[in-house]
Order: C-alpha cells, then structure tokens, then sequence
C-alpha cells in the first residue's frame, strides 16, 4: 500500500501544493486502495473516472498556483447525498436506479473548493440504524478486528461505509450525516473523528431526508484538523434550505491553537449509564484527566434529561420520517412494483422498496401522528425537546464544552443486537441529546479496549461554536495519542 | 396505549405498506415494545412547555418572487417508471 | 339585520339553513408558494415544475415573500386579525398528484385569524358574515383522467401553486346570501389584486358547508359539498342539499357528517365513494421551515397600502354624489368601473354618469362577452361622451350606439360620431326651417293642435326628426315647434 493513503488531508494539502506528488498520483493511490478494499463492501458506487479527470484538472490548477482549500483531494461520499448523475439511493432498494440531476449543496460545495469523488459509500437504509446493517447493499465490515479473532465487525451506522473508507485508508475523508449519532458513532466504532455541527451550518439540500428537523451533514477524518478542513469547505448559508443559518463560516483549522487553558470542560453526571463496560468508565476519566492536564477546568454538570432524548428521539425521528418518506410512491423516480389502482401500486412498492427497520420506523412514525396519539406522543417527545435544550443552555451557563464517551460499547460483531430493536438503539444514547438540541459534537478516537477496539469520546459544545469543539477537540486528540490503525485491506492480505 | 392486529393494519394502510397477514402480530409486538419503552417520557412533567418547532431559533427566510424555469420536462421524467409524452403515468384511478 | 326570509317548507314545518363556505383562492404571484417555478395557466404538460415540486429526494421549500405578503393584504382587506406568528404543517396523504405525500397547509397557527364580510341585500340591508380564518398552502397538481383508457395522467404544473384558503362562519342563511358572499369576496380580492377571482379556470373555487335546522335551533349536523366553480353551482349545490337534509330529517333520518359532490347536470348532490378508511391526516409541523413571523411595522405599512375597499367606496359615492345604496353597490363591485366612475362623475353629473355606466356601458359590454371587471374603456373616452351628450352633440340613443364602437375597437368618440352621423342637429336656423316645412306640408294638423288637439306635439316632433334624418337635437326641436304652433 502507498503511503499516499496514509497521509492526512493536511499533509496531502502540503504534499500537493511542494509538487512531492500529483493529485494524480494521490488518485490512483486511493483508487488502488479502493480496489483492494472491496471486501468491506464500503463503497456502493466508485466514480474513478470522475475522480481522475478532476485529479488533472487539480493538477493544472496546483501548477499554476491556484490550488483551492481542498484541491485534489479524494474523498468519499455517503450515498445520502444526491450526487450529479451518480446513484444516490440511500442505500434502499425503493431508490434503486436513481441517478438525480443536481447536485447537493455540500457536495458542491467540496467539489467547488477542489475535491474529488472517489465514489459512493454504503449506509444504513434512508441513515436508520447504528450499525450498517439495514442497507440494502448489504453490510459494511468494519476495517478493525478484536484481538486474535476474524470475525467480521460492524462499522457502526449509519455512516458506516464513510467511516470504514475513512479507517481503511481508501480515502482521505468522507462525508457523513448525522440525525442522532450516524457520524459520530460510526467514527468511534471505526477509531477516527467523526463531527457533527450546529444544526444548519451545513445546507441540507440535495440530501436525501430522514428526519429533517435532526438531519446535519458533517466530516469523516483521520484527524480534528481534517475534519476542520473538509467542513470549511461544507459548511455556509444556502438560501434553498430554509434551516440553513446565514452566518460567516470562522477559519476552524486556525481555532486549532492546542490550548484550553481558558475552557471549562463540563462532565454530565446523568451520562454514567448503568451497564456501561468499566474500560468506557475508564476512558472517560482519561478524559477528565487530560484536560486537567492541558490547564483546563473540569466541573461536574447535570443534564438531568438525558435519559429521556433516546426515548424522544425515537418518537421524533420515525414521525418526520414517516412523512419525509413518503414521496417514494413510484410515481416519478425509483422503484415501482405496479397494482390495479395507485394505492395498491403504493402499498406494493413501499413494502418491496422499504427494508425492514425502514418501515418499522414509517410504522411508529405514522401511529405516534395519528389521530388520539398526536398529543400524548408527538407533542410530548416535542415538549420533553424543549426541555433537554434546556438543560444544555443552563450548563453552558458555566461551561465551553461537555465531555462524554461517544457510545456505551465498541464495535460488535454483524448479526449481533439485530433482534431487538431497542438494544440496537442504545447505540445512540449519548450522541442524540446533542442531536435534539441541534449543537455541534465530535468524536475523537481516545482508546482501545481490552480487545483493541477503539472507543471514542465526544464533545458537544454551544451552536455555532465549532471552533471552541475543534480547539477541544484538538487538545483531546493530542493527549489521547491514539495512534493506532487498523490494517488497510492490503496489509491485511498480505500479512 | 397498545397496538393490536388491527391498530397494524390501520396504520399500515395509512402509511401505503402492502404487510402479510401473519406479518401484523409479530409487527404489532415489536411496535408495543418500543410504545412501552418510550412512554418513560410519561414521568416528565411538561405542563407550560413549549413543543420545540425547530433545532434553531431563526426567523423563516422568505425567497422573492421571481420566477425561473422548472426543471426541464426530460429531467423530470427521466427517472419516472412510466411517462407518456409528458405526463406521469400511474395505475387508472377509481373515483 | 332583519331575519332573512329563507325558508325551506317541510312536510312538518320550516326549516333555515345554516351555511358556511370554504373558498380556495389561487394567489397572484409570479413564482408558486414554495419553489420558483411560474405559475402560469395552460402551459405544456410538466414544463412548470421544479424539483421542489415534484418532490425529488433532498429537494426543500423555501417561502415566497409575496406570497405572504398577498395573504396578509387580504386578510386585512377581511378586517381580520394578522397572527405575527403562523406555522406551516404537513397534512398527510397520498394521491397521485400530490408529489411529496403531503400538502404544506397552515392547520392550528394560520397567518390570518377572524375577520368579515358585509354582504348587501337586495332590500338595501346588510349582514354580515364572519371570517373565520384565512391560511396559505400549496396547490396539487392535476390528475387526468380522460387522456388514457388504462391509465391516470400526471401533471405537476399547478402543484405548488400558492393558495389561500379562506373559511367563513356559517353565518350564511340563504343561496342567494352565499351568493352575494362570494362575490363580494371575489371584489375584495380583486381590489386589492390578490386573486383574480376566475372561477372558470379554477383561481377560486369552493366547497359550501350546509346544515339544516328548525328556526332558531340549534345547529345541525352539516355536509361538505366540495369543489363548486360558478357562483350559480355554488347556490344550487346548497339549495339541493338543504332540501335533501330536510326530506331525510322528516323521513326519520339522519344526516351523516361526510364529503359529498355536486351533479349540475342532474342537480344533485351524492356521497363520495365510501373510502376504505376515515382520512387521518396527521398534521405536524413542516420541519423543513421555521415559523413565519412577521414585522408588525410591515403589517401597518401594508394596511396604509391598501387601496379604498368596496364598502367604503360604496359610502363615498353615496355621500359624495348622492347615488343610492343600490346604485353605488353596483357601480363598486368591479373596480375598474368603480374607478371609472370616479374619473368620470368628477365635475360632471354624476346620477348621468351612473346611469349611462349601468345601462348603456354594462349592455356593451355584456354583449361583447367582456366581463365588468376587464371593461376597456378609458376614463378620457367616457368622459368625452358624458360631454358630448350634456351638450346636445349626441343623443341617449345615439351615444349607446357611440360606447358600443369604443368597447368593440376602442376608437376615438368624436371620429365615431362623425363616421356614424350621429352629431345631432341643434342649430336654431336648420331646425326653424324643418319646422316651417312640416308646418306648411300639413295645414289640417296644424289647425286640429290649435283646435285644442294638443296632444300632436308629439306628432310633429316625430315629423321634424323625421325630416333631419333623426339628427335634430329633440330638445331644440321641441322649443321651435313650441314656439311656432302656440306662438
């Protein structure tokens, strides 16, 4: 494998713009890459052609001096995302064929600043589930393994396929959605950074909804940095998303000045969850220590909801999506499995088109709407939303950023936890508040369990404050040395 | 509250899902299962709460009125199931 | 406010009715409610439509201003109260037409809250109905049916288009009071350019809620007749249903909350087809927008705006020109003629201007096919001819010929006098001369009027025109012939 794959997006920016190597020769680096991780099934489309012609064409541009903020870079991009010409299906058989005529707005917005496509990346069904498994594109394996064992891992969901690309070195960063977790899970799960930001700082047109009022696109990397990088280019005001906030985009590499000395991170007590592995306990604690150690000041907080967003989450979620995910009808675009009149032709297409989880959650959604429960569920799960905002602005009173893990376990093996769906959800317990609030969190990759998996810690800091996150971040990062690798699909062949 | 067979089959037609007979028992336990767990949020006192409308508080942007051209007609249908020259084409519709 | 005299005779007794309309009014905007495809009528299939409207995955509505600015207006041209925050919802269903699954409508939080309607009545008193709401929300597309045997045609063109669905109390107690509800609000909404009212094309349309009751009781339980596009279906559609309801209550029956339709051919309602379930349409808040909430400082500017409405207008010309109620109502109905007539009737006699205006103008114009409200003739032109009458240049008869010309070809006044040869005599020398000549040709007439026979005036006039070619200006005339045979 090339050590072109190995390199962080910063790196390559340097690389690139010393002429050490072509965009070209990056390109054909990540393609190879790619080719040789098709075992992981973490891409659904590969787009090389796409990707070699705008490699050229960052070529000329670095010559000539005019290299954008990400020029020539490979990147990925989940399947949620509609892309010009190129599938985006969101991993459901209900899209199958679709290929739109526009183009995202974050997508464009990377390509704009010089990206590349190397492809499409596999993800849970419409972004529902923590795991992968729910594409119809079948699962993701996760590029790590536990210690000693061969048994495949999923990546965590629903960005999985982003999150593994990222981990097994077939691109240098990808981007994610994230509605509850589905960035920041995954990227615990994988042992990258994985950043969700303020609820509308990236446009949400062009990506295909699942619950638009939680919905945020957001960075897969190897590093805070990247994920600063590639978000800079995301981000910005999009007049064709009414959710989106017209507001600058801050310079987030430059918040990265390795010191805190002025932070108070905040440690929510309510997030100590029963049943959570000691070494998750443990990891948290390095945390703590850290950022004692770096000149910050830790407090204990309380966010005295926290267990209840899971539960209004999961009231929420399936509600909006019930209805987003009704205009799969078969009428202009997608699959279509005909009947004798359009309900019937509906009826059959959706329940061809729609797997399992997908139409579980349409279920819930559309009960929980319905005439007599509107108010007892919709509106409550609404008002408990309030609430938990609530929370979250009084503990900004007096901190800059809370510190929690990422998930309660680390990456399980495929198959595990599929059959009950609330265990599967749990997944998502300490990254949904922030997603119901609709604040900025990463995950950083802080530690290994006993079995080499790694585990994430999470940072959720106030709207709009993704520099405050990244600066954090890149403290936390920095001290956490993580360091470690999973093989990349070659490496793994060959040893 | 509890789903029964019927309450599926109610809400299924609702959400246009063709579901198998012996499809809707099954369905409706998993559907109480996740009902009974998140009707936890039963013991949070609301009273005077506002319902959280969206994640951000903005005011709604409003677009001018100026009209552009949609979208081309070979664009809109290019991904349909059925067309016919122009139209969208779905099974006869009984009035 | 008299009782109004509607009565439905039963088989045990009276009964009144109580109805209340629900008019969707298509807004006039350049741009649809949500996207910025044109609105434009009767373009190719499919060829308005942006992704927006037709649904296509990741695409998101973004409010038109104008929009809101057109519910706004008219709400305050309803005296209605303008709710500084509304919420748009998502009312649930499928059909074919209807691209996203669901239609954006306002549901608990409209943009314009309670309001009214003054209706004139016939016999010059007024009642008035109350608004209950006004709320903006998007068209669906068109569903057609007829094009193929096997299958339903889809176009997306008027899906998305601005709506605004203006609800009323059922303060309405006749079909004629729903009648006249309609189309006053049809003369607001055109005054103040927010709809332009064309029940032909389906810009306003209506579905009538009707219950039946004992005098005086209470209400009963009503039925929605939907979809009604002419002011006559829509009184029809309530005087069928009324009596439908009453012959079921008398019959021992009851009547069934449920949406039915109008047969104008067989001037029936009936019940649409029983849906395999009760529609539940689970109304949420859109979370693709925020709430709209607007400036009050915006509200007042928009108030300070508005044109002078009907009713005021209609107080005006009663006070300012001394017109009656029923005249000034007919003159204000259409505002272009309500504006003519105040270019007009300025420094002119007014009741002569009313009533060449209601008469010979509205007669042209009804039989040129134009409606009052597109009438073409420019104040300068009517003004001319209002002149050219008062000063003898041309007769009633001749300038009802004259108004005729201007609304077909819209040519000048004077050159259509001219081309007709409908100046009129009035020169005193000419008609002396036709007098003297009639006189001379019938020595007995003469002698049988100074006989006492007086009352062949007339005769002799008749003779004059009659010699002038039908010029001669009556009046002077008249004089001569006064003058010549009592003289």
């Amino acid at each position: 494998m090339s050590a072109l794959t190995a390199l962080t997006i910063a790196d390559a920016r340097a690389g690139l713009a010393a002429r050490t190597f072509s965009a070209r020769e990056l390109v054909d680096a990540h393609i190879a890459a790619v080719e040789a991780g098709r075992g992981l099934n973490a891409f659904v489309a590969e787009t090389f052609d796409h990707a070699r012609a705008g490699a050229d064409a960052a070529d000329a541009r670095l010559a000539a001096g005019e290299g954008r903020l990400l020029e020539g870079i490979p990147l990925a991009v989940k399947d949620l995302f509609c892309t010009k010409g190129v599938r985006s299906q969101a991993c459901s058989k209900i899209l199958e064929g679709f290929a739109p005529p526009y183009e995202s707005t974050v997508t464009a917005n990377l390509w704009s600043a010089g990206a590349l496509m190397l492809g499409k990346t596999n993800m849970d069904e419409f972004a529902m589930g923590s795991a992968n498994v729910t594409s119809a594109d079948g699962p993701v394996v996760n590029p790590w393994r536990r210690r000693g064992e061969d048994k495949p891992l999923v990546p965590g969901g629903s960005s999985g396929g982003s999150a593994a690309a990222v981990a097994a070195r077939l691109c240098l960063g990808a981007t994610g959605t994230d509605t509850g977790g589905s960035i920041r899970q995954p990227a615990a799960f994988c042992g990258i950074v994985g950043m969700k930001p303020t609820y509308g700082r990236c446009s949400r047109w062009g990506m295909i909804a699942f619950a638009s009022s939680l919905d945020q696109a957001g960075p897969l990397t190897r590093t805070v940095e990247d994920a600063a990088l590639m978000l800079q280019a995301m981000a910005g005001h999009d007049p064709r998303d009414s959710t989106s906030i017209d507001r600058p985009v801050p310079d987030y590499a430059a918040s990265l000045t390795g010191s805190v000395r002025d932070l108070t991170i905040g440690v929510p007590a309510e997030y100590r969850m029963e049943g959570m592995p000691a070494e998750i306990e443990a990891l948290w604690a390095d945390g703590v220590r850290w950022f004692r150690e770096a000149g910050a000041t830790v407090v204990d907080i309380s966010l005295p909801l926290t267990r209840y967003a899971l539960p209004t989450y999961y009231i929420v979620a399936p509600a909006e999506a019930s209805s987003n995910l009704a205009r799969y009808d078969g009428v202009r675009y997608g699959l279509r499995v005909e009947g004798d009149d359009p309900a019937e032709m509906y009826a059959r297409t959706r329940a061809a088109g729609f797997g399992r989880e997908v139409r579980r959650r349409i279920l819930i959604g559309t009960y929980v709407l319905s005439a007599g429960y509107y108010d007892a569920y919709y509106l409550k799960a609404q008002k408990v939303r309030t609430l938990i905002a609530r929370d979250f602005e009084a503990a900004f009173e007096s901190v800059d950023a809370v510190l929690t893990p990422t998930a309660p376990f680390a990456a399980f093996a495929i198959g595990e936890k599929m059959d009950d769906p609330i265990a599967m959800y749990l997944n998502d317990v300490f990254t949904v508040p922030a997603s119901l609030a609709g604040l900025p969190a990463i995950s950083v990759p802080a530690g290994l369990t006993a079995d080499g998996l790694p585990l994430g810690l999470h940072l959720i800091a106030r709207p709009f404050d993704e520099p405050t996150l990244f600066r954090a971040a890149g403290v936390l990062e920095s001290a956490a040395a993580f360091g470690h690798r999973p093989p990349a699909p070659g490496e793994a062949e060959a040893a | 509250m509890s789903i029964d067979r019927d309450t599926v089959l109610r809400i299924a037609r609702l959400s246009r899902i063709a579901m198998e007979e012996d499809a809707l028992a099954p369905m409706a336990d998993e559907l109480n299962g996740i009902l009974a767990w998140v009707e936890q949020l039963d013991e949070v006192d609301t009273e005077g709460v506002e319902p959280m409308t969206g994640a951000i508080a903005a005011a709604l942007p409003q677009r001018e009125d100026s009209a552009e051209d949609g979208a081309s007609t070979d664009d809109l249908l290019a991904n349909a199931p059925d067309a016919d020259d122009g139209f969208f084409v779905v099974p006869r519709v009984v009035e | 406010m008299s009782a109004p005299g509607y009565r439905i005779q039963g088989r045990e007794g009276e009964w009144e009715i109580a109805v209340g309309l629900e008019v969707h009014a298509q807004v006039i905007s350049e741009a649809k409610l949500f996207s910025s495809a044109p609105t434009a009528f009767g373009a190719e299939p499919n060829s308005q439509v942006s992704l927006v409207d037709a649904a296509m995955p990741g695409m998101l509505p973004v409010i038109n201003r104008h929009c809101v600015a057109q519910a706004v207006r008219t709400g305050l041209a309803l005296e209605a109260e303008i709710n500084l925050t509304s919420v748009f919802d998502r009312k649930n269903y499928f059909y074919p037409d209807l691209p996203p699954g669901y239609q954006i409508s306002q549901y608990s939080r409209p943009i314009v809250g309670r309001g009214r309607v003054v209706l004139d009545l016939e016999d010059g008193a007024q009642r008035t109905v109350g608004i209950t709401r006004l709320h903006l929300e998007m068209d669906a597309g068109k569903s057609i049916h007829d094009r193929r045997a096997d299958a339903t045609c889809v176009d997306l063109n008027r899906a998305g288009v601005a709506l605004m669905e203006i609800v009323s109390e059922p303060d309405i107690r006749s079909p004629e009071e729903a009648g006249l509800y309609l189309r006053k609000l049809r003369s607001i909404l055109r005054y103040i350019g927010t709809c332009d009212g064309n029940m032909e094309q389906g810009s306003l349309r209506a579905d009538v809620n009707v219950s039946v009751r004992r005098p005086g009781g209470a209400l009963g339980t009503r039925c929605e007749v939907k979809n009604l596009n002419s002011v006559r279906f829509v009184m029809k559609a309530i005087e069928v249903e009324a009596a439908r309801q009453v012959e079921l209550l008398e019959d021992g029956g009851a009547v069934e909350l449920e949406t039915r339709l109008f047969d104008p051919d067989r001037g029936v309602t009936r019940s649409m087809r029983s849906k395999e379930e009760a529609h539940d349409y689970r109304y949420f808040p859109d979370p693709d927008l925020l709430p709209l909430t607007l400036d009050p400082a915006w509200v007042d500017a928009e108030r300070a705006r508005l044109p002078e409405l009907p009713d005021v207008r209609k107080a005006r010309f009663m006070a300012d020109h001394g017109l009656s109620a029923y005249d000034a109502g007919v003159l204000v109905a259409a505002r272009g003629i309500a504006d003519l007539f105040d270019e007009v009737a300025d420094e002119r006699d007014a009741k002569r201007v009313a009533n060449f205006i209601m008469g010979p103008l509205f007669g042209a114009l009804n039989r040129a096919g134009i409606d009052n409200e597109d009438c073409p003739v420019p104040a300068d032109a009517l003004a001319a001819l209002i002149d050219r009458m008062a000063d003898g240049t041309v007769s009633n008869q001749g300038a009802s010929t004259v108004i005729q010309t201007v609304v077909s070809t819209g040519r000048d006044v004077d050159a259509i006098i001219e081309e007709k040869g409908l100046r009129q005599v009035s020169d005193a020398g000419a008609i002396e001369a036709l007098v003297e000549q009639v006189i001379a040709d019938n020595p007995d007439k003469v002698a049988d009027y100074r006989d006492g026979k007086t009352k062949l005036a007339g005769w002799f006039v008749g003779q004059v025109m009659k010699a002038s070619g039908g010029k001669a200006n009556p009046r002077a005339v008249n004089e001569a012939l006064r003058a010549r045979l009592d003289g």
